[in-house]
């Protein structure tokens, strides 16, 4: 999740998705998703705040086209279990909302906008802890960009953008943004 | 937010609206499994009593040690050294400690204020009730039970709404902190009481005033009783208490003229039979329990707010 949820920033950059290639990656994630699962049972999708929650019900909407049945999809917010609470400003909470049926016993596939140094996942594998057990944790993500700093990776992804640290990799969808489009931002190579 | 919580007047409607959009989320905390939170892991935070106190200080206590900090109750109760260097001491003795909150009840108004800005102590003060003067975590939950009911979800929920505020308003801190804050989240306070109750300026505080309470409850979104503070009492404010109960009480007979979506709360501790008869307690429309659960999401809400970001006091932020 950004620093904050970044208002209208002008949107020159480059586009490395538009909505369509959005569409298609999302509807080949969710069938990586069944495939490796061997169906939709025992799914929950959670979607972490805040781009990842448009996401993941995105992601379960497909599924349930495919399968015939509901997907549970939650969100889980996780500021409270940020490694750099103490070093920045108190940020606002947004919603956390596990399904009805919890998440024990359950294979809970995480989905974020962006991976990048992977604090975000492990905050996230934090907050999860102490709100269940699951069979199984994945990772999904619509853009992976490098340079993580932990030991995480994602099981499902978008697409694989190499970029430099100076640039900005911004997601910007509908239902939170006007549009579905990931930019570059950043660098020289702005248009 | 500032980095101390003294006055209900220091919270910018972004800032209350911070605090109870927080709240919301440490509420549902109590839905899970495990109700506790990392947040302030390593932190300490002090309950300086010198005042007694149920509620409040179970509820700071709670809401410190849902929030993973470590909780330190130091009641200063029975002290005999004058207030100002007893307080002085124990501050310094707090300091020595590396408390990083000082949640601070005193029966002296402006203690807290004092405490903060000192120099004494480098940690958070936050005012728990200070003497007649305020207590602004009390008008923090009121407000959030307020929206929770009348203003679920939206940001503007409580504009417009009515709200009176009965009884003792002369002895209650928790009278003026509300009058303050739900003036900022743009709710109308009238203040019910007969004339004797009410302190002198308050044509300045911007809220209605009235001794008629059948006259103002059917145009109320709520109702606040407030209990009759007998101990800080040292005249005749009123004949008898059976007059006052009469003119100033809630009973179901006035209830009954309440508009149907009306909700009745108190700060605590009631005096059933005084303010408030125990049909209006126990009814449907009581939501004086709500409010003691609400004081532990609105404390760690503050808490939050006020200490996980004191690393970086005096940076700009990014």
């Amino acid at each position: 999740m950004g620093a904050q949820p970044a208002p209208e920033a002008p949107t020159t950059g480059r586009v490395v998705l538009d909505a369509r290639d959005i569409t298609r990656a999302l509807t080949r994630i969710s069938h990586e998703i069944l495939e490796r699962n061997k169906g939709a049972a025992d799914l929950v999708l959670l979607g972490i705040p805040r781009r990842g929650v448009p996401l993941a019900h995105r992601i379960a909407e497909r599924i349930t086209s495919v399968e015939g049945h509901d997907v549970p999809v939650g969100s889980l917010d996780i500021t409270m279990y940020r490694d750099d609470l103490r070093m920045k400003p108190a940020r606002a909470l947004l919603p956390t909302q596990i399904p009805a049926g919890g998440i024990d016993g359950k294979v809970v596939v995480l989905v974020d906008d962006v991976l990048f140094s992977g604090r975000t996942i492990r905050a996230a594998l934090d907050a999860l802890n102490d709100l269940g057990r699951p069979t199984a944790v994945r990772l999904a993500v619509l853009v992976d960009r490098g340079h993580r700093e932990l030991p995480i990776r994602a099981d499902f992804v978008g697409k694989n953008l190499p970029t430099s640290l100076v640039e900005r990799v911004r997601v910007t969808l509908e239902g939170i943004d006007d549009t579905d489009a990931v930019t570059i931002q950043g660098t020289g190579s702005d248009a | 937010m500032k980095r101390h919580l003294l006055s209900a007047a220091d919270l910018t409607r972004d800032d209350a609206e911070l605090v109870l959009a927080t709240a919301q989320e440490m509420r549902s905390l109590a839905d899970r499994p495990i109700k506790k939170l990392p947040a302030l892991r390593g932190r300490t935070v002090v309950n300086l009593f010198f005042e007694d106190s149920t509620r409040t200080r179970i509820s700071f206590e709670a809401a410190a040690k849902r929030l993973s900090a470590d909780v330190i109750n130091f009641a200063a109760k029975g002290s005999s050294v004058s207030k100002g260097e007893s307080l002085k001491d124990t501050a310094l003795t707090l300091e020595a400690m590396g408390a990083d909150a000082v949640v601070v009840r005193h029966p002296a108004s402006g203690a807290p204020h004092r405490l903060a800005h000192s120099g004494w102590v480098r940690s958070s003060v936050v005012n728990a009730g200070d003497g007649t003067h305020e207590h602004p975590t009390q008008a923090l939950l009121d407000a959030f039970t307020l929206w929770q009911h009348l203003g679920q979800g939206t940001r503007s929920g409580l504009d417009g709404r009515r709200v009176a505020i009965v009884g003792d308003v002369l002895h209650s801190r928790v009278a003026r902190s509300n009058a303050l804050l739900l003036q900022t989240l743009g709710v109308q306070v009238t203040l019910v009481a007969p004339p004797t109750l009410l302190p002198v300026g308050v044509e300045s505080w911007g809220v209605e005033t009235s001794f008629d309470l059948d006259a103002v409850i059917p145009q109320v979104d709520a109702v606040m009783m407030l209990r009759v503070q007998a101990e800080r009492m040292n005249g005749g404010f009123f004949p008898t208490a059976r007059e006052y109960s009469r003119r100033y009480g809630l009973d179901g007979r006035r209830m009954a003229t309440l508009p149907d979506h009306t909700i009745v709360m108190h700060p605590g501790p009631m005096v059933r039979g005084m303010e408030i008869t125990a049909e209006v307690a126990d009814s449907t429309r009581s939501v004086i329990v709500e409010q003691v659960t609400n004081g532990v999401a609105v404390r760690m809400a503050v808490l939050y707010l006020l200490l996980s970001g004191m690393d970086v006091e005096g940076e700009t932020a990014p």
